[in-house]
């Protein structure tokens, strides 16, 4: 008993919210009963795989699983988009991960998420609800059609704002048009969260600073092992350099150099292609043309709905 | 023993041992010292004058009987040598490769003292590696005491404690967060001085003592050193998580893409294979014009994995002269054979991105050296208008590591000033079964400093368990005249239970 699991991380459950958008519910009892919202997991699919840091999407102590809901837009998620099925295992999950996000009483709270930052803000929005805040939801998709978990988040938030590019569902615009409502609506509200791309959270951050609101930034810099241990993934904090593995990966936004994290996510962009043309033509080799003309179309694709 | 030997009968000449020629290693990640073959190595025994003194052991951080192993080689007593070893040196084809010899047993050696010492870690390496070769292991029968222990990290230090209380009758677990164990040896040290094989070897015969390795485990997040006490049923635990957090300079342009620390390059290239990239799938950008600036052991492994990953051009720079370099001698001479250019007396002041924030030239100033300092190191201070610029692609720190908070920030344990674990003479922590040893409680030092530190915890751990019982069913039945066994000294019989099959 209570033995950490550390082999054979199996698959319970996967959804496909779109061609680039799935979910993987994952066993593993000890991770899910110290999960706490904003941390993060490291995985690896196969011995030969790189190491990827995913912020955990959902976790159930009763079931003792958690849940990753991942876009595939490198090699190595793609991959996982293609072979991680139910029955299925991963090779490695190492985590929680990083410091929990400080959920202290406040009695109105904004969180937001956008892209792939949609389901990584839902543990934040639960925990703020159970711990007695009014929880407003800022939620960005680019249609209607990739909109995902409204049920969850209508579940644990007061008010849910929908934000969609081109006005299909709920407000039509970005998720920063989103926040201004809510802000016109509620002039009380101490703090926000966001969790998506840089430029996204880049958006909110500064949509928040002229009303002076406290915003909390989840960071996902390029990392290898997530313990501290290489400071791959360093990051500017005002004057400061912190590690988000370690020191995060929730940060002031107002202090967060976005730019800087942009430059630095952008790293390994000739290595990752070099592995995502590889893959295509491996899928390809391997008469899977279907698969290989849906790799190949996500390659000129906007990574996420706010970018 | 025959005839006794005096320096002027021995080997005069410290026997060479083959390496791979510079030119063609600098181009692969095959081990670049070959080892001693048979003969060699009992040329080589032979110049142990077998002195009363014994210095060479006193040199030795968890003391190994150096001129008993020696003797049993020149007698060919292969199996006996790595009794001998075995007995304090859980791992000695890991030391007899890593150890700085040259501070330790052969920088005293009685020899060394008109002629070249003895080389005494190449010997213990033949041992090692002939161990591994002829599938020996020192297996004693360990009857169950009882008590639980966790081991948190699988680098040196927890693997050396993880064996001493395996040994003394403990139900062993080791936690690691990464993926493997063997901590700094897999992801640090790289194949060509340390192949992959030789750790995996030596871990297998830590299983065999009924140690067991729980991989993917970030302790203090999954759960945290109190649960272990107190929900696990774990009776005592040991913290050798090294120090993993490393350092940068703080100059402007650190953040530029191409800057990475040496932790960072050598966990790419060897624990994650990106070498192997794209049949792995982790990358790593190649410099072709790297800098690497510090002259440590981890500095020396940067450039000559750089090197081996095709850098046309691969420069360190260093603060202090040559005679400071705290590498090990045997190091930067390989670097040197291989075409590192060292530029002594150099620091960085910045490094200039261009305008894809990629880096392209680092600017350095040159240093002379001033008064000691508190290290007792010439302080080196800056020659004014002496800047200049080098091209470079890849900068990388290897100029020292932080303590890592995670441990710091999930459990009371009373730490320093600089974050590392405070402890007593004991390496007892301030939690009651609680003993942490290595990197982590030092600051970053050796592998076999935080082998010793691994098992002075463990004697202090067992201590603390009070394993001293009277059902001992020690038989005593061992050829070693000092009645060691299995590491464990006579006097410590009692508080072990060990019967030899």
């Amino acid at each position: 008993m209570n033995q950490a699991q550390t082999s054979s991380f199996e698959i319970v459950a996967r959804e496909d919210f779109s061609d680039v958008t799935y979910l993987l519910e994952v066993r593993h009892p000890m991770l899910a009963k110290a999960a706490k919202a904003g941390q993060f997991v490291i995985v690896m699919e196969h011995e030969q795989g790189e190491r990827i840091p995913l912020t955990i999407a959902d976790f159930d102590r009763e079931k003792g699983t958690f849940t990753l809901v991942i876009q595939a837009v490198g090699k190595t998620t793609r991959e996982m988009q293609q072979n991680c099925r139910v029955g299925t295992s991963l090779y490695a999950v190492v985590g929680p991960m990083g410091i929990p996000s400080v959920i202290a009483h406040k009695k109105k709270v904004v969180c937001v998420g956008g892209g792939l930052g949609v389901a990584p803000i839902f543990p934040q929005a639960r925990a703020w609800k159970e711990s007695g805040a009014y929880v407003i939801g800022v939620l960005g998709f680019r249609n209607r059609g990739l909109v995902f978990w409204e049920d969850k988040f209508r579940a644990c938030c007061d008010e849910l704002i929908l934000c969609t590019d081109d006005g299909s569902a709920g407000v039509k615009g970005l998720v920063t048009e989103g926040i201004r409502l809510a802000i016109e609506k509620h002039p009380d509200i101490e703090e926000l969260v966001a969790i998506g791309p840089p430029v996204m959270m880049k958006g909110c951050a500064e949509a928040t600073r002229p009303h002076k609101i406290k915003t909390m930034v989840s960071l996902n810099p390029v990392m290898v092992d997530g313990t501290g241990m290489c400071g791959g993934c360093r990051v500017k904090i005002g004057e400061t350099v912190k590690f988000a593995c370690v020191d995060g990966p929730d940060f002031d936004g107002h202090l967060v150099d976005f730019d800087d994290l942009t430059a630095r996510l952008s790293r390994y962009k000739p290595a990752e292609k070099e592995a995502s043309a590889r893959y295509e033509e491996s899928c390809r080799i391997r008469g899977d043309e279907a698969l290989a003309q849906a790799s190949a179309s996500l390659v000129d694709d906007r990574p996420s709905a706010d970018a | 023993m025959a005839k006794k030997k005096t320096i002027r009968t021995i080997p005069q000449e410290r026997t060479p041992v083959r390496e791979q020629d510079p030119t063609v290693r600098a181009r692969n990640f095959d081990e670049v010292s070959l080892g001693y073959r048979l003969e060699e190595a009992l040329v080589e025994a032979e110049r142990c004058l077998q002195c009363a003194d014994e210095p060479c052991v006193r040199g030795c951080p968890v003391g190994i009987d150096i001129p008993g192993f020696i003797q049993k080689i020149a007698e060919k007593h292969y199996h006996g040598a790595y009794d001998i070893l075995t007995d304090t040196n859980l791992l000695p084809s890991v030391c007899g490769r890593v150890c700085p010899q040259e501070n330790q047993c052969e920088g005293v050696c009685t020899v060394g003292e008109s002629l070249e010492p003895v080389a005494i870690g190449r010997l213990e390496r033949f041992v090692g590696d002939m161990a591994i070769k002829e599938g020996w292991a020192n297996i004693p029968y360990i009857e169950p005491n009882g008590y639980r222990v966790g081991i948190v990290g699988a680098g040196p230090a927890g693997m050396a404690c993880a064996a001493d209380m395996a040994k003394a009758g403990c139900e062993v677990v080791v936690y690691d967060a990464l993926h493997e164990p063997g901590g700094v040896l897999k992801y640090g040290i790289p194949d060509f001085r340390l192949p992959n094989t030789v750790i995996d070897a030596e871990i297998e015969k830590l299983r065999r003592l009924g140690i067991r390795f729980e991989c993917n485990t970030l302790v203090g997040r999954l759960f945290t050193i109190e649960q272990m006490i107190t929900e696990m049923g774990f009776h005592a635990v040991f913290i050798g998580t090294g120090a993993g957090y490393p350092s940068f300079m703080g100059i402007p342009g650190e953040s530029l893409n191409g800057v990475l620390s040496a932790n960072e390059l050598l966990t790419r290239a060897n624990l994650m294979r990106a070498r192997d990239f794209p049949k792995y799938d982790t990358p790593l950008q190649p410099g072709k014009r790297v800098t690497v600036i510090g002259a440590g052991n981890t500095a020396m492994d940067a450039m000559r994995v750089s090197l081996r990953l095709g850098a046309e051009k691969v420069t360190c720079v260093y603060r202090r002269s040559k005679t400071e370099a705290p590498a090990r001698v045997e190091e930067v001479h390989h670097a040197e054979q291989e075409g590192i250019a060292f530029n002594w007396l150099t620091s960085p002041i910045e490094l200039i991105g261009d305008a894809s924030k990629a880096v392209r030239a680092m600017r350095c100033v040159r240093m002379e050296l001033g008064e000691p300092d508190e290290s007792g190191r010439r302080r080196p201070v800056t020659v004014p208008g002496s800047e200049f610029e080098i091209e470079t692609d890849m900068v990388v720190f290897a100029i020292g590591t932080n303590a890592n908070p995670i441990l710091g920030q999930t459990s009371k344990l009373r730490l320093n000033k600089r974050g590392y674990i405070e402890t007593d003479d004991s390496l007892a922590t301030s939690i009651a079964g609680v003993y942490a040893g290595g990197d982590i409680v030092t600051g970053a030092a050796t592998v076999i400093q935080a082998m010793g530190a691994g098992r002075k915890a463990a004697r202090g751990m067992k201590a603390y368990l009070g394993l001293r019982d009277t059902d001992c069913v020690y038989q005593p039945d061992t050829d070693d005249p000092s009645g060691m066994r299995f590491g464990i000294p006579v006097e410590e019989h009692n508080f072990a239970r060990i019967r030899l099959r």
